[in-house]
């Protein structure tokens, strides 16, 4: 038997549906509307032809840049990435030469990648902190003015910031910040212990002569450019998780930095991915604050202290010289590979966002 | 008025999960229809299939038919246009964060070009009279965000937005389940007086609250609609012995 549970008799409110004459006015409003499903299809469409757009500048631009870099696809073929040919004199390996017409592409490749690497691991930590610092415990009062500040530095050109390279940081990391590192990697111990790995000692990565310039230089530089890129954009992500999933990992009993952990890195960890593959970029691409500082020479060492050169730069320093055919179509190919090698990083770190957060529960609303 | 809405076949799935399987229902036009049953039976997600918000999930698919009137939402009519005629209220409150209390309540009217200044302050200040809030925050209608106001406020505010624009059909998913007794009772009297020009189905873990306001009563279990009769019926003879195993609090 069911305890009885009142039931509100229906109190003769209209049980017969009325026809629609009753309709009020908002309602003919609306309905004059029609389906819209013109004003859906119309949209949908414009906005596929943007994003198709995007499909035929990228395709246009790789289809060019294969049609001028003919000549040496032709010449040398995929060996233009790996080969070299060795200086009857000094012994050493011969990448580059323009006017005896050796064009192998090895070293610029290995100076984008390795500075664009010493970036990253600079910048990202960093950036990360900033970022977190402006969302979760500055002072109001300095917030506003500090994001500012973040931004603005990201909008200051590069070649600004080159010319403060060659003029403040260089020397700064001649005199007092390569002696340093110089100190710790050539320390006779580590050098005993770990010489095999050929990071330390002579041969290894703070070996050779203190120039000031050279990877090593250019790497801080485009950190320094890419740090307010991410923080920023970091910023502006960490932002948008809600007040609420905080206050859900406070009420746990969690401390600040749990709470960032588990609240805020955990909900924006895409966006953040994001926006360091957005510095990452930008510093594969950077190429005047690179070309003052990198010492623009093709060759490949392993210290970080030497200079080297990188596909973007080499392409600003030689295109106007490129009197011959064989060379200017050398520097498109470069062009080429540093599309590619833009294209293979960006896909390598989706890659690594799609398996960190395969596991995670799916949300779907 | 309201229009009756008639649910046949009707299948829904997240995935591969069946979360909705054969339904059939008739709503009756001009009443209020209540929809109980345990947690995670599928009440919501037959609610999201009215108006076709369940298609609106990446992952989600529906088949079967529904009527509305004498439009079939599916084949016969665009997504916006059902909308259009169909009001929902959330089971969370999800106020628009960055428009005023006043923006928030015409927001319907004003996206669909409605532009009498006059008329929008009418409908504004009747809808916030029907969900009982007009006197808590007519002092600040416009300089107060939507999302600055209690739960419960925003609550019976997304409850006056749905109202605004003055639908057929109104769809509400545990409405009250934030609110206070008082604040209830109001949306209850509400529901009660709005049944004469509109369709209502209520979704509610509140017994009670179903018995008070609907004529009829749906129970839901694991992704089936057990038994479908009116209120009286259900609450004090349904004839499946789940549905009495349910609403006496024996279920398990
Ligand atoms: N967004 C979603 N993605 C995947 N599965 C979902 C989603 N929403 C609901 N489900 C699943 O569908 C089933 C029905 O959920 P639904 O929200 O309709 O339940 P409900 O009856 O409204 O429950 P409650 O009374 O708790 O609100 C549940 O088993 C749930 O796991
Ligand atoms: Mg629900």
């Amino acid at each position: 038997m069911v305890p009885p549970i009142p039931v509100r008799e229906n109190d003769g409110a209209a049980v017969e549906p009325s026809t629609s004459a009753g309709a009020s006015e908002i309602r003919k409003f609306l309905q004059s509307r029609g389906n819209s499903a013109l004003a859906d299809q119309t949209f949908k469409g414009l906005m596929m032809l943007c994003a198709f757009c995007i499909f035929v500048v990228v395709a246009l631009i790789v289809v060019e840049l294969i049609l001028q870099s003919q000549p040496t696809l032709q010449k040398f073929g995929l060996p233009f990435f790996f080969k070299y040919n060795v200086d009857p004199v000094t012994k050493m390996p011969l990448f580059w030469d323009p006017v005896n017409g050796t064009f192998y592409a090895l070293p610029f490749l290995y100076g984008t990648l390795v500075t664009s690497l010493i970036a990253l691991a600079i910048a990202v930590p960093l950036s990360l902190g900033v970022a977190i610092f402006l969302t979760e415990m500055c002072p109001k009062f300095l917030r506003g003015p500090l994001a500012f500040l973040t931004e603005l530095l990201a909008a200051i050109p590069s070649v600004v910031y080159g010319l403060w390279a060659v003029f403040v940081l260089v020397p700064l990391l001649r005199e007092h910040v390569n002696p340093v590192f110089m100190s710790v990697f050539n320390a006779p111990w580590l050098v005993k212990a770990f010489g095999w790995t050929h990071l330390f000692g002579d041969d290894g990565l703070f070996g050779g002569v203190n120039l000031g310039l050279g990877m090593f230089a250019a790497g801080v530089v485009l950190a320094i450019m890419i740090l307010p890129i991410i923080a920023s954009l970091t910023r502006e992500v960490m932002t948008a998780v809600p007040h609420s999933q905080r206050e859900a990992a406070l009420a746990l009993g969690a401390t600040r930095w749990e709470t960032i952990r588990i609240a805020v890195l955990r909900n924006a960890r895409i966006g953040i991915v994001g926006s360091i593959i957005l510095g990452l970029g930008r510093a594969l691409g950077e190429t005047m604050a690179v070309a003052m500082v990198i010492g623009n020479t093709p060759q490949i060492q392993m210290s970080l202290l030497s200079t080297g050169n990188s596909m973007a730069s080499v392409i600003a320093n030689e295109f106007s010289e490129a009197t011959s055919d064989l060379h200017r179509s050398a520097l498109i190919e470069i062009g080429l590979a540093l599309f590619l090698v833009t294209i293979i990083v960006n896909g390598l770190a989706r890659l690594l966002v799609w398996a960190v957060t395969r596991g995670a529960p799916a949300r779907v609303n | 008025m309201g229009v009756g809405i008639e649910v046949t076949n009707l299948n829904a799935w997240y995935g591969t999960n069946h979360t909705l399987q054969d339904i059939n229902l008739p709503v009756p036009a001009n009443h209020a229809t209540a929809l109980i049953g345990p947690s995670g039976c599928g009440k919501s997600t037959f609610v999201r299939c009215l108006n076709r918000m369940h298609e609106t999930n990446p992952v989600a698919r529906v088949t079967g038919s529904v009527r509305i009137g004498d439009q079939d939402i599916y084949a016969d009519a665009s997504p916006v246009e059902v909308r259009r005629r169909v009001g929902m209220v959330f089971q969370r409150p999800n106020p628009f964060p960055t428009m005023s209390i006043y923006d928030n309540v015409c927001s319907g009217l004003k996206l669909n070009g409605f532009r009498n200044r006059k008329m929008l302050d009418e409908v504004v200040e009747r809808s916030l009279r029907q969900s009982a809030l007009w006197d808590e925050v007519k002092d600040d209608l416009k300089k107060k965000s939507g999302a600055s106001l209690s739960g419960g406020q925003q609550q019976r505010m997304c409850i006056a937005r749905a109202l605004a624009v003055d639908p057929e059909v109104l769809l509400m998913d545990e409405p009250a389940s934030a609110l206070d007794p008082v604040s209830t009772s109001k949306i209850e009297d509400l529901i009660f007086e709005l049944k004469s020009q509109y369709t209502i189905v209520i979704v509610t873990h509140n017994m009670q609250q179903a018995a008070r306001v609907a004529e009829k009563t749906g129970f839901f279990l694991n992704g089936r609609l057990v038994e479908f009769d009116s209120t009286h019926k259900i609450f004090t003879n349904p004839s499946d012995k789940r549905t009495e195993d349910y609403i006496t609090g024996r279920f398990g």
